[in-house]
């Protein structure tokens, strides 16, 4: 296992560079640059600006700067745009907010969508399950961006129980929304995959053995009947945990919570290449990662699974 | 009063096509000790009679009728009585021992459940007699391989595995659908060896539910023929190989290989078993039968006691059978 770990450690490396590479050529084939602005300024200003920040030298000549940078002083480059701050201190900024809240609202995501999956696979075809598809159905035809401004209708505007933006430092209050308008949608998605999977385990072979050798109804679902039908929601946790703590740009516009989505929205507009490759490099990096979490969990769960 | 009174027990299941009728008005007793064979083709509702005795039908699956179980009645029983007899006094080995155990947990696990659950035991204690009964089971290295989870045994090796789970409450009853269908031939007749070991030393009733004659030769005292959900002929073992007293039952036993016949033709039963979704008026194996009559297809003579221990449902009257097997 440590080998393998190891192995996909490695591997790693070069799909981060084949990252960088695309990312790069993307962000420069789009028109434009972090100095173009609606008031066009004299050229010598933009020259001099280019020169300072490397953007006159040869494309892979920045490449092999920014990923020198990186290797050498874990360094992700000053921002274009804001002037006294680096890439580091940004993400530094930024990525706490998106994990605190993010990780909440996977937490949140997960404890209710394998509990309601559970609860309507075991009871089929009975209130609790037109209750749990149904709340899927909604929850996965209500996008986040529709959710957030009702949500703030009822809590903030309706009953003025929640302050309707901001941050705070992470004050519960102003994380109840962000949190709830985020799970929401991952909870629907997780409720619909573990009911099915719970479904098909209910229905397989050692099930009736565990059901012949008198164990209660709980005991079967809980010893025998959740660890495998929780594979096939494995595999879809990993990349969602990663979307969820590198934030959502519209969580971070609307409710002003000052995260990485929010940071990563203003880069793309403002061309603030080294923010935009910081970002991209961060949700890259945490999604090989948890992948490989994911895999090393699935040994975990099916004594099958060896590597 | 019998350990096991089986009165009238019928299956359906609710499907889209409409309702199955699997197992029709099936009644036979058992008593302590004692071992029956339950022979049929696929579909015949063998298996599906031993998953209503313990209360295992599948969720569309309704059972009707009636069985006791030492004076307690178990079908339409709450689940709390069925569990405290499943394992416990009745337990059951299925046919399929690749998909039969839980590939997640650790044989030792899956075994010392049933201990700890139904007798209390601590995990250790329960472990230590688990491991004693994979010994019994003829498991070689019991000690150190309770410890493997089942995708590490063979087939052969699983399905011990399976019986030495079923045996750890001691259960007065152990139904055995199809043990050996899913093994190849030679540990086939492993298992059952072992199996009819086990029977004499623990003393334990048996149902063995099969397709294979031979096996129920073998094994069983009492044999019950079922087609169509429906028992066609029970007899005890000996009287039946030697002069069966049913049509199916004379083409089951024609069916088999002979190894004394040299160059004989193996005959088959034409035709297919009937489509369960519509209810047989009639006899259900008169459509396949070669003596059938014209009121086969209508009526269908209850089952009937026509020598001692010996019962059949066929309009057909014995001497005509008896006379064409003389």
């Amino acid at each position: 296992m440590y080998s393998y770990t190891l192995k996909r450690t490695l591997g790693a490396i070069p799909t981060l560079l084949a990252l960088v590479v695309i990312s790069f050529l993307l962000m420069h084939a789009a028109p434009g640059g972090p100095f173009t602005f609606e008031k066009q300024l004299p050229q010598q200003v933009i020259d001099n600006l280019n020169a300072k920040y490397g953007l006159d030298q040869p494309l892979y000549v920045q490449m092999a700067r920014y990923v020198w940078g990186i290797v050498a002083h874990f360094d992700f480059g000053p921002s274009f745009v804001y002037k006294d701050r680096t890439v580091n201190e940004i993400i530094a900024q930024g990525f706490p907010v998106t994990l605190q809240y993010g990780g909440w609202a996977f937490l949140f995501a997960v404890v209710f969508g394998v509990g309601l999956g559970v609860a309507a696979a075991v009871r089929q075809n009975s209130l609790i399950d037109y209750f749990a598809v149904g709340l899927s159905i909604v929850a996965s035809v209500l996008p986040n961006f529709v959710l957030a401004p009702i949500l703030v209708l009822i809590f903030t505007v309706g009953l003025h129980w929640l302050p309707g933006g901001g941050w705070e430092g992470g004050d519960w209050k102003h994380q109840v929304m962000p949190i709830i308008a985020m799970s929401t949608a991952y909870m629907a998605s997780i409720t619909r995959m573990m009911r099915s999977s719970m479904l098909e385990v209910l229905n397989s072979n050692h099930i009736r053995t565990a059901r012949a050798k008198g164990l209660p109804t709980w005991k079967v679902i809980l010893r025998h009947a959740l660890k495998p039908s929780l594979i096939p929601v494995l595999s879809y946790l990993g990349p969602v945990f990663v979307a969820m703590i590198t934030g959502s740009v519209v969580i971070d516009m609307y409710f002003s919570t000052a995260g990485i989505g929010k940071f990563f929205v203003d880069a793309a507009l403002n061309r603030d290449y080294a923010v935009m490759m910081g970002v991209t490099l961060l949700a890259g990096g945490l999604t090989i990662l948890f992948n490989l979490i994911v895999d090393l969990l699935y040994a975990w769960v099916d004594p099958k699974v060896r590597y | 009063m019998a350990m096991l009174d089986v009165n009238n027990l019928s299956v359906r299941f609710d499907t889209p096509d409409g309702v199955v009728n699997a197992v029709n008005d099936v009644s036979f007793s058992l008593d302590k000790g004692q071992t029956l064979g339950i022979v049929g083709e696929s579909g015949s509702g063998k298996s599906q009679l031993a998953f209503a005795i313990m209360g295992l039908l599948a969720k569309n699956g309704r059972a009707g009728g009636s069985v006791r179980f030492n004076g307690t009645e178990l079908v339409g029983a709450p689940l709390s009585t069925l569990n405290r007899i499943r394992a416990n006094h009745i337990a059951m080995i299925f046919q399929d021992p690749m998909t039969s155990l839980n590939p997640y947990m650790r044989v030792s696990d899956q075994m010392a459940e049933v201990l700890v659950h139904h007798r209390g035991m601590g995990k250790a204690a329960a472990v230590a007699e688990c491991v004693r009964m994979l010994d019994a089971v003829k498991i070689p290295d019991a000690r150190g391989r309770v410890r493997l989870y089942p995708h590490e045994f063979s087939g052969g090796m699983r399905q011990r595995v399976m019986i030495a789970m079923s045996l750890l409450c001691q259960p007065d009853l152990l139904i055995a659908d199809e043990p050996t269908t899913a093994l190849d031939v030679t540990v086939q007749a492993q298992i059952m060896h072992l199996l009819g070991e086990l029977q004499r030393d623990f003393g334990m009733a048996t149902i063995l539910i099969t397709h294979d004659l031979g096996v129920i030769a073998g094994f069983a005292r009492e044999v019950i023929v079922m087609y169509g959900g429906q028992v066609m002929e029970s007899a005890p073992v000996d009287p039946f190989f030697a002069r069966p007293s049913h049509p199916y039952s004379r083409g089951l036993l024609h069916a088999l290989p002979r190894v004394d016949q040299e160059g004989a033709v193996l005959s088959a039963i034409p035709g297919t078993p009937p489509n369960m979704t519509r209810a047989p008026r009639g006899c259900p194996f008169a459509p396949r039968c070669d003596l059938v009559m014209a009121s086969c297809h209508d009526s269908l003579s209850p089952l009937t006691e026509w020598a001692p221990g010996r019962r059949r449902a066929c309009n057909r009257p014995v001497s005509d059978l008896l006379e064409d097997a003389a």
